[in-house]
């Protein structure tokens, strides 16, 4: 069941999921230790390929390729917006030269890791491309989940904010309903995809949504950089509408109910203040387990392996 | 398939690497380690009988799959069990167990991935069966039964927890 390439949640199996759910604990354990690193992938080098600024999953991704020994080369990529063909064409020629053995990719364009991936020898893994998926984030927030709650099926998680912009409400909500995990949306109308949820629910109003009782709540990061600003009349609005409020807080703590967040947290918007000493948020944790969710993809995947991958979608 | 050992005899080999990890530790605190899969096995019958030698002893388990020299030849990355050794390993005395020595790549790896954790005053080895063909320069110092094989045969152990019996059989090469 080896594989190339990590793209998307979609086209996982159930057991692939658990299987590398399995497979990240013991990388976990490494961490108490003082010697965090692993010879796994010694003399491998992994390649970053960010098109797109992102801190924390570059920096996640290089802490986990360096704890497996491999090298890491950060390709400066021109942040213009050049056509697909271009790209992929100048970006596989430079890959070519440099014999990476893994390609982390992040593009503003949804398939952009699909058509690298089918050009080179490369293990490609999708660090989120466009609305498309992030399943390395999908699978960090299930072995977080899983942590606390072991037994998945059954469970509920709620996912806030605009759904359809967000690859990370695609490939978590995916990667959760792998596991048997009740998903439901909470957002503004027009930010909820009518295609595509079957099974989950869509809730406008945050009262409703509480009343479903879910054992988490996913708070989606408000892209104040992207075009979310222009859906809500204000970002004070948002916290009063959708955001936790440290009223909601004193609620969620009364009820037990955990908090996520793929971070960074915009403070006083998806959460107040007073979120950061909330004992049931997950949200630190998240972080650490996104290093060793993503030292699991790296040790399965296999380079120079596997059939060509299909298109699938989130 | 020809059974070479049976369980009195396995239990008898394990008696063996007791008595002689026993004699070795001369009264100091040693520390046990088996290797996933099965040298742990091994491991735990033998701190059982330190136990009731009253040998002083602690124990931990070692997975050395990241530690391989293999994994970039395997078509499947290995199922990983993770280590547990939860004493210090500076300064420790340290005996490595294992089921099987062959190539002595185990070992390597084991010694690696052990280092990791800290520097033990003192590094043993004890192995149920010592079947030959070493490709580094590696040797037990407690061995339960010398197996004499050819360099293709294969040495299946099954161990009661892992396996459900106790059995070790010789297939050879054809």
């Amino acid at each position: 069941m080896a594989r190339k390439d990590f793209l998307d949640i979609a086209s996982l199996t159930r057991e692939e999921v658990e299987y590398l759910l399995e497979q990240a604990v013991p990388f976990k354990d490494l961490f108490t230790r003082s010697v965090k690193k692993v010879p796994a992938l010694k003399g491998k080098s992994v390649l970053m390929l960010f098109y797109e600024p992102s801190t924390r999953t570059h920096s996640s991704f290089e802490v986990a390729a360096k704890r497996m020994s491999a090298d890491v080369i950060d390709l400066d990529v021109p942040q213009s917006s050049v056509t697909k063909g271009e790209t992929v064409k100048d970006t596989v020629d430079t890959l070519q030269a440099m014999r990476a053995d893994y390609i982390v990719v992040r593009h503003e364009m949804s398939g952009m890791p699909l058509a690298i991936a089918r050009q080179t020898k490369a293990s490609v893994i999708n660090a989120g491309d466009g609305a498309h998926a992030h399943p390395t984030q999908g699978l960090l927030d299930a072995f977080t989940f899983k942590e606390v709650f072991p037994e998945t099926d059954g469970r509920k998680v709620l996912i806030v904010g605009d759904i359809l912009h967000s690859r990370v409400a695609r490939s978590t909500s995916m990667v959760m309903r792998k596991l048997g995990v009740e998903v439901a949306f909470l957002g503004p109308g027009s930010l909820v995809p009518r295609d595509g949820t079957e099974g989950m629910r869509r809730f406008t109003d945050y009262e409703e949504a509480m009343k479903w009782s879910p054992d988490v709540v996913y708070l989606l990061r408000v892209q104040m950089e992207r075009q979310d600003a222009q859906f809500f009349p204000s970002l004070g609005e948002y916290h009063r509408v959708y955001g936790v409020t440290q009223e909601r807080l004193e609620r969620l703590a009364d009820k037990g109910t955990y908090i996520m967040h793929p971070g960074p947290v915009n403070r006083g918007v998806e959460l107040c203040h007073e979120v950061m000493d909330y004992e049931r948020s997950l949200i630190n944790r998240q972080v650490e387990n996104g290093i060793a969710a993503r030292m699991a993809v790296l040790f399965w995947l296999k380079p120079g392996t596997g059939s060509e991958p299909p298109m699938t979608t989130e | 398939m020809p059974i070479v050992l049976d369980e009195a005899q396995i239990a008898e080999a394990v008696a063996s690497l007791a008595a002689q990890i026993k004699d070795a530790a001369r009264g100091e605190r040693i520390a046990i380690v088996g290797i996933r899969r099965r040298g742990d096995e091994v491991a735990d019958r033998v701190c059982r009988l330190l136990r009731e030698m009253g040998v002083d002893h602690v124990y931990g388990m070692l997975d050395i799959s990241l530690y391989r020299d293999d994994l970039a030849h395997l078509a499947e990355s290995p199922r990983l069990q993770g280590s547990e050794i939860s004493f210090p390993v500076e300064g420790a005395r340290i005996v490595i167990v294992d089921d099987v020595l062959f190539t002595g790549r185990t070992i390597r790896a084991a010694l690696d991935a052990l280092w990791d954790y800290g520097r033990p005053a003192k590094t043993e080895l004890a192995v149920l069966i010592d079947r030959g063909h070493r490709e580094l320069p590696i040797r037990p110092d407690f061995t339960g039964v010398n197996l004499k094989t050819a360099r293709m045969d294969h040495v299946l152990v099954r161990l009661k927890i892992t396996d459900g019996e106790d059995a070790v059989e010789l297939v050879e090469s054809s």
